[in-house]
C-alpha cells in the first residue's frame, strides 16, 4: 500500500473525466491530460502534440485517439504514437485505476531533477 | 463427523461450494449454514421472471428442505452473524448465542447501493437484491400507478421490464448517455433503448437523480439535476452493488474493496475461505454468477485437501434477461488502434454485431438482435484461438450462411415507401420505384423527367441512384458518391436526406441506422453529425459537446500557444463607452497580453487563459455584450457602414439594418461561417460585395447579394434579388440562410454551395416561391429559439466547468 501511496498519486474520481473528452492536471513538470473514451477506458498524455505542441486535452476524443485541436494530427490515447503518415509520439503517462480513483505516475508531475 | 463447518451467506455461491462438497466428501463435515434471508436458497438471478410474473418463487429454490434434510445440515435461516472471533474461532449470531467451527466460509455477497440523496430513506424506496425487494414490488405494482427505477445497467432494466409488465408505467433514469455502459456500446445501447421504450419503459439518459420527494412518509417522486419532476408511487434504485465485507473487516482479515483471497480462495486466516460477491480475487471483485462458480470449484477442492485446481480469475459475458430482447457482450469491447473491429449492421432487421479482434485474436463481442453465437464467440475469447482463417466470415457466426451484411443499398431499401427521397420536389419513394417500373427507366436523368425527383438541388441523386441499383440489380451502373470519411460509404448528401427521412435524431442511432463502420465515428465525421441532427431537430437533439471542434466547445478560438481569444459581439460594428470601458476592464484585470481590432468591425481579447474564460465572460455579460461567435460555424459579423445617420451618401439605415439583422440571426448554427455586410450606398464601405450575404442599400430599396467570399478564395457576390423594404430583406436572407443550413455539407461555404446547386435553384425557392420561403423562414425562426442562448452566460455561470477547472492531484495522505 505504502510503495503504492509514493508511486502513484490520486488525481480524482473516474467520473472527473468526461467521456469521450478530457481533463487536465497541472503540475510543475508541466500538463498532464487524462482522456476517457467512449468506452470508459482512461489514459493519461503529456498535453503535448508532437507535431508543435498543441494542447491534446483539446482535441475531439474518438475511438482511443484524439485529433489534435491545431493540426489535426490524430494521436493514438495508449501509445502517444502519432497514426497515418505523421510521425512523433506523445509522451504516454502511467496512471492506474483503483476503486473509482484515478492514480498518475508520481514521476509525470514531479519537477524534472537535474 | 468431526470437523465443523460454519457458512455465512445462503446464497448462490455457498449453495454451489455445498454442493461440489457433498459430491467430493459428503460425510467429513458437519455443516451449519446462517443466512440472513428467512428462507432457503434460491436462484437469485430468476428472480426477475419472477417479479415479471414468469415464474414463482417455488420453481427458483435451488435447495429445498428435504436437500437440507438429506444432507443433515443446519439452516439458521433468519439469523445473521453479527460478529466473528477468529483466535476462539467461533461466530456469534444476531441472538447473541454463539456457535464454533473448524472451517469458516464466508459467502456473504453484496448489497445494493443507496446513493445518498435526500428522501433515499423514504417508504417506497426500494433496492432490488432478493425475494423481500421483489415481493414489495409486486405489492406497489398491485396498486398500479407510476415506478421510476434509478439506474439503466442490468438490474435496474430487468426490474424496469418487470414492472412494466405488471402494468405500473416505469420510467429508467441513467447518468450516463447510454443504457448498461459498462456491458454495452453506444450503438447497442441506442438499440436496447429502442427495445426498452417499445416495452413501454420511458428511457431518461443523462439524467442524475438530486432528490427524492416525499409526501409525508411515502416517496411521491424525483427529483432530477435539471429540474424535472418524474411522479412515482415506487422508485427503485438500482445503480450498483458494494461486497459485504465488514463483517470479514471486523474481524481483522484483510479488505479492500471485498474480502481479499488468494488463488486458493483463502483470506489471510488459513482456516476462513471466502467466496461470492463479498471477495476481492486479483484485485477485481465480481457481480455475476460465472466467477462465483468457477471461484466454488476451488473452495471445495481445498475443504477436502485437493490442492490442485486454483482459481485465477474469470472472463465474463453479460446477457440481458428481458423477454424479447436478446443482447450479449463479453470481453474487451473497447476502441483502440492496436484492435479491429469487425461490425456488422442490419437496421432492418434490428442486428448489430460487432466483433473486436487483436493479433489475430477475438478478445470481445457485442450481439444484439442475435445473441446464437455468443456462447461461440465467448468460447474463442476465452480459448485465445487465433481467427486470422476465419476472419472474412467470422462476423456471420459459427453457422455462417447467407447473412447477407455490408449491403449499402440496404439502409434504402428499408425505408417506407412514404418517405421523401427529394425534399424540394417532395417526392417520395413510392413514386420513384414505380415510375422506373412503369417507364422502364435506367438512369438519373430519366427519373429526374418523370418524377422531377433530383432535378432541383439534387441532394438526394445517391439516394435515387440507390433507387436504381435496387430496382434494376446488377444492371445499374452508378456514379460513385464521395463518402463523407472512412466510416461510412455514404455521402454528406445521403447522410442529410436519410436523417429526415427517416427520422434519426441521434448520433448513434444514425450510425446504426446507415451502418457506419467505426463504432463511434471520427473528427470528421462526429463534428458534421452534430449539425446535421442540431439543423434538422433543433426542438428534440441535444447538442454534443465532445463531437465539436475544440473553439466550438468552449466558445472561444483556440491560439498557437493553447491560450485563447474572446471576441465579444459589436452589433453591427457599433460600440459604446460602457462597453469599451469593461473590455479595458476585463483586459487589466485579468492580464489579457493583446487587444486587437478585428477585421470584422469589433474587437479581438487575444492570449486568455482557458481557467479565466469563464470569469472573463461573466465580467463582459455584466456590461452587456455576448459572445461574438468567432469561432463558430455560424453567424460571425454584420458589417455596417455609417449610413444616412452620418454620411451624405448614404441613402438607408444601413448601420440599424444591419444591427437588426445581427439581432435576429445571431447564434444560428451553419454549415460553415457565415459573414453579413450591408452598405449604404453603391461605394459600399462595408465590403458586401464579398460577404456571405450582402446589402447594398439604394434609392429604391435594397439589394440582396450573395455568395461572395475574401478568404482562401475571392469571390464576388451574386445579386439574389432586390426588394423595397427591411422587412423584405429580414425575410429573404433568414430563408436564404435556412435553405442553406439545410442543404449544405458541413464546411461547405455558402458560394460553394451555390455554385453547387445553382443560382437559379435558390432564387426559385427563396425569391419565386413565397410559401416555401415563408415556410424556410419559419424553421429558421423555430430553431433560433434555442439556438439564441447566449453561451458565454451559461459558462459563466458554471455550466460545462470541467472544461474549464483543470484536476488537483489529491494529496499523499489523503491517497492511502
Ligand atoms: C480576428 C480576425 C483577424 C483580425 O485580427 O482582424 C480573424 C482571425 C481568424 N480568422 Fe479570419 N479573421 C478575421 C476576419 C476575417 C476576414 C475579414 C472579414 O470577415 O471581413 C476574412 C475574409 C472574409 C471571408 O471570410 O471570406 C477571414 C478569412 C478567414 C478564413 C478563410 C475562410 C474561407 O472560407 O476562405 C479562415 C479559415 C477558415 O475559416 O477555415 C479564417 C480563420 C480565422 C481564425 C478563426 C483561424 C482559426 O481557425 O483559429 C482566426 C481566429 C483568430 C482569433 O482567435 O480570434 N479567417 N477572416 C478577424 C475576425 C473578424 C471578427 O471580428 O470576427
Ligand atoms: C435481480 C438480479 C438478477 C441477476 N441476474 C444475473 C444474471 O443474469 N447473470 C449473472 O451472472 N448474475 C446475475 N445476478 C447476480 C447474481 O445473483 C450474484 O452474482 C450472485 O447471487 C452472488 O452470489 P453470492 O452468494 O456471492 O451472494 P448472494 O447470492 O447475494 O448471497 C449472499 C447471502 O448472504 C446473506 N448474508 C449477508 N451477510 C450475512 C450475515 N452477516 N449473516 C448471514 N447471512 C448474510 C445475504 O442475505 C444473502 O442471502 C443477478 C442479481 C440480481 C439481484
Ligand atoms: S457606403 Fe459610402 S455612402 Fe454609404 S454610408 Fe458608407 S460611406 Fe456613406
Ligand atoms: S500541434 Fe498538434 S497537429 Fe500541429
Amino acid at each position: 500500500m505504502n510503495a503504492r501511496a509514493q508511486d502513484f498519486i490520486d488525481v480524482g474520481a473516474l467520473e472527473d473525466v468526461p467521456l469521450r473528452g478530457s481533463r487536465i492536471l497541472r503540475s510543475p513538470a508541466g500538463d498532464v491530460a487524462l482522456f476517457k473514451a467512449a468506452d470508459g477506458h482512461v489514459f493519461a498524455l503529456r498535453d503535448e502534440c508532437p507535431h508543435k505542441k498543441g494542447p491534446l486535452s483539446q482535441g475531439i476524443v474518438h475511438g482511443r485517439s484524439v485529433t489534435c485541436p491545431l493540426h489535426n494530427w490524430v494521436i493514438d490515447l495508449a501509445s502517444g504514437a502519432a497514426q497515418g503518415a505523421d510521425e512523433g509520439c506523445a509522451q504516454a503517462v502511467a496512471l492506474k485505476v483503483e476503486n473509482g480513483r484515478i492514480f498518475v505516475d508520481a514521476r509525470a508531475l514531479a519537477p524534472a531533477h537535474g | 463427523m468431526s470437523e465443523k463447518l460454519v457458512v455465512i451467506g445462503n446464497g448462490m455461491a455457498a449453495g454451489r461450494v455445498l454442493d461440489h462438497l457433498l459430491e467430493r466428501d459428503p460425510a467429513r463435515y458437519a455443516i451449519t449454514i446462517f443466512g440472513a434471508e428467512p428462507r432457503v436458497n434460491y436462484n437469485r438471478i430468476l428472480l426477475s421472471p419472477v417479479l415479471s410474473g414468469e415464474k414463482t418463487f417455488a420453481e427458483i429454490v435451488t435447495h429445498d428442505e428435504a436437500w437440507l434434510r438429506a444432507h443433515a445440515i443446519d439452516l439458521r435461516a433468519g439469523v445473521t452473524i453479527a460478529s466473528i472471533d477468529r483466535a476462539a474461532r467461533t461466530v456469534t449470531d444476531s441472538t447473541g448465542a454463539t456457535t464454533a467451527y473448524d472451517k469458516l466460509l464466508l459467502a456473504t455477497g453484496s448489497s445494493p447501493v443507496i446513493i445518498p440523496v435526500p428522501g433515499a430513506d423514504l417508504a417506497g424506496v426500494v433496492t432490488y437484491r432478493d425475494l423481500d425487494d421483489v415481493e414489495a414490488m409486486l405489492a406497489a405494482a398491485r396498486k398500479g400507478g407510476r415506478a421510476v427505477v434509478i439506474g439503466g445497467g442490468l438490474l435496474g432494466l430487468e426490474a424496469a421490464a418487470g414492472l412494466a409488465q405488471q402494468g405500473m408505467a416505469t420510467s429508467v433514469v441513467h447518468l450516463m448517455p447510454h443504457l448498461m455502459e459498462r456491458q454495452l456500446d453506444a450503438a447497442a445501447g441506442y438499440l436496447l433503448k429502442g427495445a426498452m421504450e417499445a416495452r413501454g419503459v420511458e428511457v431518461l439518459t443523462r439524467a442524475n437523480t438530486k432528490a427524492i420527494r416525499g409526501e409525508g412518509a411515502r416517496a411521491s417522486g424525483v427529483e432530477l439535476e435539471d429540474g424535472r419532476f418524474l411522479p412515482a408511487d415506487l422508485v427503485v434504485m438500482a445503480v450498483g452493488i458494494r461486497p459485504n465485507a465488514a463483517l470479514g473487516k471486523a474481524a481483522g482479515l484483510t479488505v479492500n474493496r471485498g474480502v481479499v483471497v488468494d488463488d486458493e480462495m483463502r483470506t489471510n486466516d488459513p482456516h476462513v475461505f471466502s467466496v461470492g460477491e463479498c471477495v476481492e480475487h486479483r484485485g477485481q471483485c465480481y457481480g455475476l454468477v460465472a466467477p462465483l462458480f468457477e471461484m466454488a470449484k476451488v473452495v471445495a477442492a481445498r475443504l477436502t485437501d485437493d490442492p490442485a485446481p486454483r482459481y485465477e480469475g474469470s472472463f465474463l459475458s453479460t446477457k440481458l434477461k428481458v423477454t424479447g430482447v436478446d443482447l450479449f457482450s463479453a470481453g474487451d469491447f473497447a476502441d483502440g488502434d492496436d484492435r479491429e473491429d469487425v461490425v456488422l449492421r442490419d437496421a432492418a432487421r434490428g442486428l448489430y454485431k460487432r466483433l473486436v479482434l487483436k493479433d489475430d485474436r477475438l478478445i470481445g463481442a457485442v450481439l444484439y438482435g442475435d445473441t446464437g453465437d455468443g456462447a461461440y464467440f465467448f468460447d474463442l475469447i476465452k480459448s485465445g484461438a487465433n481467427v486470422s482463417d476465419l476472419r472474412e466470415t467470422l462476423i456471420f457466426g459459427q453457422g455462417f450462411t447467407n447473412a447477407g451484411g455490408g449491403d449499402p443499398n440496404a439502409a434504402v431499401a428499408a425505408m417506407p415507401e412514404s418517405a421523401e427521397i427529394c425534399g424540394c420536389n417532395g417526392v417520395c419513394k413510392g413514386a420513384i420505384v414505380e415510375a422506373i417500373a412503369a417507364k422502364g427507366l435506367t438512369d438519373v436523368n430519366g427519373v429526374r423527367a418523370h418524377t422531377k425527383a433530383s432535378a432541383s438541388c439534387g441532394s438526394c441523386t445517391g439516394l435515387v441512384e440507390q433507387l436504381l441499383a435496387l430496382s434494376l440489380g446488377e444492371d445499374f451502373q452508378k456514379a460513385s458518391v464521395e463518402p463523407m470519411c472512412g466510416c461510412t460509404d455514404f455521402g454528406h448528401d445521403d447522410v442529410r436526406r436519410l436523417i429526415k427521412a427517416k427520422e434519426l435524431k441521434s448520433i448513434p442511432q444514425v450510425m446504426q441506422d446507415l451502418h457506419w463502420k467505426t463504432s463511434c465515428g471520427c473528427a470528421k465525421c462526429r463534428p458534421a453529425l452534430n449539425y446535421y441532427l442540431l439543423c434538422d431537430w433543433p426542438q428534440d437533439y441535444e447538442d454534443d459537446g465532445r463531437s465539436r471542434f475544440i473553439n466550438e466547445r468552449v466558445h472561444a478560438n483556440i491560439q498557437k500557444d493553447g491560450t485563447y481569444s474572446v471576441v465579444p459581439r459589436m452589433w453591427g460594428g457599433l460600440t459604446s463607452v460602457k462597453e469599451l470601458r469593461a473590455i479595458a476592464d476585463v483586459a487589466e484585470k485579468f492580464n489579457i497580453p493583446t487587444v486587437k481590432v478585428t477585421g470584422g468591425q469589433r474587437i479581438d481579447l487575444l492570449g486568455v487563459k482557458k481557467e479565466d474564460l469563464p470569469a472573463v465572460w461573466g465580467d463582459l455579460n455584466a456590461a452587456g455584450m455576448v459572445s461574438g461567435h468567432a469561432y463558430a460555424k455560424g453567424l460571425h459579423t454584420v458589417k455596417t457602414c455609417v449610413g444616412t445617420d452620418w454620411c451624405r451618401f448614404g441613402t438607408q439605415d444601413s448601420t440599424g439594418l444591419g444591427v437588426r439583422i445581427e439581432k435576429f440571426m445571431w447564434g444560428s448554427w451553419t454549415p460553415a461561417k457565415v459573414k453579413m455586410a450591408v452598405s449604404g450606398c453603391p461605394r459600399n464601405c462595408a465590403e458586401a460585395t464579398c460577404k456571405d450575404v450582402g446589402v447594398i442599400c439604394v434609392d429604391s430599396g435594397y439589394e440582396i447579394l450573395f455568395a461572395g467570399a475574401a478568404g482562401l478564395h475571392l469571390r464576388q457576390t451574386d445579386l439574389l434579388c432586390k426588394v423595397a423594404t427591411e422587412d423584405e430583406c429580414l425575410e429573404i436572407i433568414a430563408a436564404l440562410t435556412q435553405l442553406y443550413r439545410e442543404q449544405g455539407r458541413y464546411l461547405e461555404r455558402m458560394y460553394k454551395w451555390s455554385a453547387r446547386v445553382g443560382l437559379e435553384t435558390i432564387r426559385a425557392q427563396v425569391v419565386a416561391d413565397a410559401p416555401r420561403r415563408k415556410a424556410l423562414f419559419d424553421r429558421f425562426v423555430l430553431s433560433q429559439k434555442t439556438a439564441q442562448i447566449d453561451p458565454w452566460a451559461e459558462r459563466a455561470q458554471g455550466k460545462e466547468a470541467h472544461e474549464f477547472v483543470p484536476l488537483k492531484p489529491v494529496l499523499a495522505e489523503a491517497a492511502e
